[in-house]
């Protein structure tokens, strides 16, 4: 079973970031993983998104067009992707920043409010991992120690001090 | 019987294609004295260029690589990058490196590759036929301006030195002549002190050497070397435009 | 890793001493590596070139004194190295260039494309001359293929292009660098110096006699024989019992591997057949592996260009069809799916 996953959102607002630590955490749990994003004008503060695969066996395409997993930033990328999400599949979405809902009835649909639950705990910017802690939670993608281990990995030393912040920040998003 | 005058060493003993009466054969025996005198034919990597000079390596002692047309300065940019402390030369005419190869003798030059260019300025393109160069005078009759180079037409000649000086990674910068010994004793001089700034890795030095081309300008080799006194000089001035130690 | 920075650690760790690069997307991260990189090593060089044209001819200054050397950029600024390339087979230099694809003509664009593949293999520069081309699927392979690629480039003394697009550029995949043995090969022709202990070399593609450049140009093509012989490499993947085969190279394969699981898991009997060589082309590979299946499908993010090679390979001996995406559309698993069922395949 593959997990084909797509972040998306405004540049800046760390959906890169993301999956970079999906990717990581089925690299620690000795999965064939692939993490794409999307280049060019979106680089320079346009919409962004990255493509995250994590299976059993060798990765196919790593771009994802129909996800199992779409984690939803605003608006416009909800509006690009929601219908594109495969049937039975879960989407995450910032209700902070995204106001529609859903009406498909295959899939399910998380609503959190994620910006605003990292600016009420001192978390400004930590929108995405509040996203992603509820998204591992309930996709059962990982453990919380491959989580730890994922910032470990990518959160280079200078900032370190960060790894606490974002782990709160995923604790937060299971918890919602 | 003592000999007083003979071939430098590093200049091959073989016949070239140049035109009886062209002074590349000047230059090119300038060239190699330098090389003899300092010893470092074995150490020295010549780049030639597309031009009359293009079959130069087979005169020249030393290692030679030929360039494509212009890109000179960009080969010996690699040569010398990866060779730091080998002597590289380039030999280019005045449309290999003022015209197509502007870009790469600019920022050579800017970069301060520490390389020595010999620029052979005779204005126009002999090895073609006598085509205007970028270098060829206003009302000066080429193959391509048969009525005389009209400047509303095809524009103005590129003075190399005056603009090459204004770099601030060039070492030296300097215009010689070859139509009378005093011009040639000047220009060895001028040549023997760019190979020396390279050795002293000072950046980068070009010699540029008024030049004769009496096939194309339908004149005698006495003619052609009247011509430069004449008629090139007064429009590019000899002289040194830079030179890093004089600043100091 | 990013796959462009894999491909640049890669050739480091190689023994790539000179990169000399123009910004273009999307490549830019390997210059970016190597600006970073080349100083840490020791005699490692980079320089920004004013433009590619320098920047392929620099490339061609360092190969010709003996030393590794490379270059990268996408579509049109590969366009514009093609003089360089043409002068360094002519010259018989080593040298690796990358080519990370765009979508063409002209400016284009800047998402992933396979539009250079005629340029690449058949015209990349004026004259009777090949390069070698390789084209990785993954990121892992661009490392194994970039120290391919000089190795061979050295011991064939042609040049040799990485060929990728940008959707493998900016991948990232988990990869391992594999424990290189330096290889050593003959570079007694070298431009560096000859220390007054041997006859001058002269670097060089110009022949004035035209009997001679004819018989310069028959070797090297005696050489390009012996390449052919040698230097092959390809991936069958479930061909052997297949009524299909989607042939497709790069980036595309991965998308079509995935519609050939689809199709399989349709009960459709259908198998991937991948070039790894571009030049030379697989030639013996693609023919066993066509050999019992009934149509050949060629997907390319292109308007078509590999297909004339497959169709030449097989001697049209089976029916080739085509589909593409091209202007830097990548195609679907979806897509090549329903290509795959619209040839037939017993859904």
């Amino acid at each position: 079973m593959t997990k084909e996953i797509i972040l998306a959102g405004f540049g800046g607002q760390g959906v890169l970031f993301a999956g970079k630590i999906l990717a990581y955490c089925g690299l620690i749990d000795d999965k064939e993983v692939s993490w794409l994003p999307s280049y060019g004008p979106e680089m320079r503060g346009g919409t962004a998104n990255c493509s995250v695969c994590i299976s059993d066996d060798t990765v196919g395409s790593p771009l994802v067009t129909e996800p199992n997993i779409f984690v939803a930033m605003n608006q416009p990328s909800y509006i690009k992707f929601i219908e594109k999400v495969q049937s039975g599949g879960k989407a995450f979405i910032d209700s902070t920043l995204v106001s529609k809902k859903s009406e498909r009835n295959d899939i399910e649909c998380h609503y959190i409010p994620a910006t605003q639950i990292a600016e009420d705990n001192g978390l400004q910017g930590m929108a995405n991992i509040v996203l992603l802690g509820s998204a591992i939670k309930e996709t059962g993608l990982c453990a919380i120690d491959t989580i730890r281990k994922a910032f470990e990995s990518v959160v280079p030393p200078k900032k370190a001090n960060l790894i606490d912040a974002n782990m709160r920040a995923i604790e937060l998003g299971m918890a919602y | 019987m003592a000999i007083v005058f003979e071939r430098p060493k590093s200049l091959l003993d073989v016949s070239t294609s140049y035109c009886p009466g062209c002074t590349h054969g000047v230059a090119h025996r300038l060239v190699c004295e330098i090389i003899d005198e300092m010893g470092i034919e074995g150490d020295t990597i010549g780049i030639c260029p597309v031009g009359c000079s293009v079959t130069a390596y087979d005169y020249f002692g030393c290692d030679m690589i030929e360039a494509p047309h212009g890109r000179a300065p960009a080969v010996a940019t690699g040569v010398k990058r990866a060779n730091p402390n080998k002597f590289v030369f380039t030999y280019q005419g005045d449309g290999d490196l003022a015209a197509i190869g502007t870009a790469e003798t600019v920022h050579s030059a800017t970069r301060g590759e520490n390389i020595t260019v010999i620029f052979i300025n005779n204005t126009n393109y002999g090895m073609t036929g006598g085509q205007m160069a970028p270098t060829t005078l206003p009302n000066q009759v080429t193959q391509t301006t048969p009525y005389g180079r009209d400047t509303k037409i095809a524009g103005f000649p590129v003075r190399v030195c005056e603009m090459l000086a204004t770099l601030d990674g060039t070492a030296l910068v300097q215009r010689t002549a070859l139509d009378s010994i005093a011009h040639i004793n000047d220009c060895k001089k001028a040549i023997r002190k760019a190979f020396k700034y390279q050795q002293e890795k000072k950046g980068f030095s070009i010699v540029e050497i008024l030049s004769t081309c009496p096939t194309n300008w339908g004149m005698t080799p006495l003619e052609s070397l009247e011509r430069i006194k004449n008629e090139i000089i007064p429009y590019y001035p000899l002289g040194v435009y830079k030179d890093i130690d004089a600043e100091d | 890793m990013k796959g462009n920075e894999a491909l640049a650690e890669a050739a480091v760790r190689v023994g790539c001493k000179c990169y000399f690069g123009y910004p273009i997307t999307p490549q830019t991260e390997i210059a970016a590596y190597m600006a970073k990189r080349m100083p840490t090593i020791d005699g490692g060089v980079f320089v920004q070139a004013e433009s590619e044209i320098a920047a392929i001819n620099m490339v061609l200054g360092a190969s010709a004194s003996g030393v590794r050397a490379m270059t990268s950029s996408s579509s049109p600024g590969i366009s514009l190295k093609s003089e360089g390339v043409s002068y360094m087979a002519g010259s018989d230099l080593p040298g690796v260039i990358v080519n990370v694809q765009r979508g063409g003509p002209g400016l284009g664009g800047i998402q992933p494309s396979q539009s250079d593949y005629w340029q690449a293999t058949k015209s990349l520069g004026h004259g009777d001359f090949q390069i070698l081309v390789f084209a990785p699927a993954s990121v892992q392979e661009i490392i194994d293929l970039t120290v391919k690629a000089f190795d061979t480039s050295d011991k064939y003394r042609v040049p040799a292009m990485i060929f990728m697009d940008g959707l493998l550029g900016q991948m990232m995949e988990p990869v391992t660098f594999p424990e290189l043995k330096h290889n050593q090969f003959d570079k007694s022709w070298a431009c560096n110096g000859h220390g007054n202990k041997r006859k001058h070399n002269i670097i060089n593609s110009l022949y004035l006699q035209a009997d001679q450049l004819e018989s310069i140009v028959l070797e090297r093509y005696k050489r390009y024989e012996t390449i052919k012989q040698e230097l092959h490499m390809a991936e069958s993947y479930l061909t052997e019992d297949a009524d299909i085969v989607v042939v497709a190279y790069g980036a595309t394969a991965r998308i079509v591997k995935s519609a050939v699981v689809k199709a399989r898991s349709n009960g459709i009997r259908v198998g991937m057949f991948r070039p790894i060589t571009l030049w030379p082309f697989p030639i013996q590979e693609i023919n066993k592996a066509v050999e019992s299946c009934k149509s050949v499908l060629c997907v390319e993010m292109s308007t078509g260009q590999m297909v004339d090679d497959v169709r030449l390979s097989i001697n049209c001996s089976k029916l080739v069809h085509f589909f593409g995406r091209t202007g830097g559309v990548v195609p679907t698993p979806m897509e090549v799916f329903n290509k795959i069922v619209e040839l037939g395949g017993v859904n």
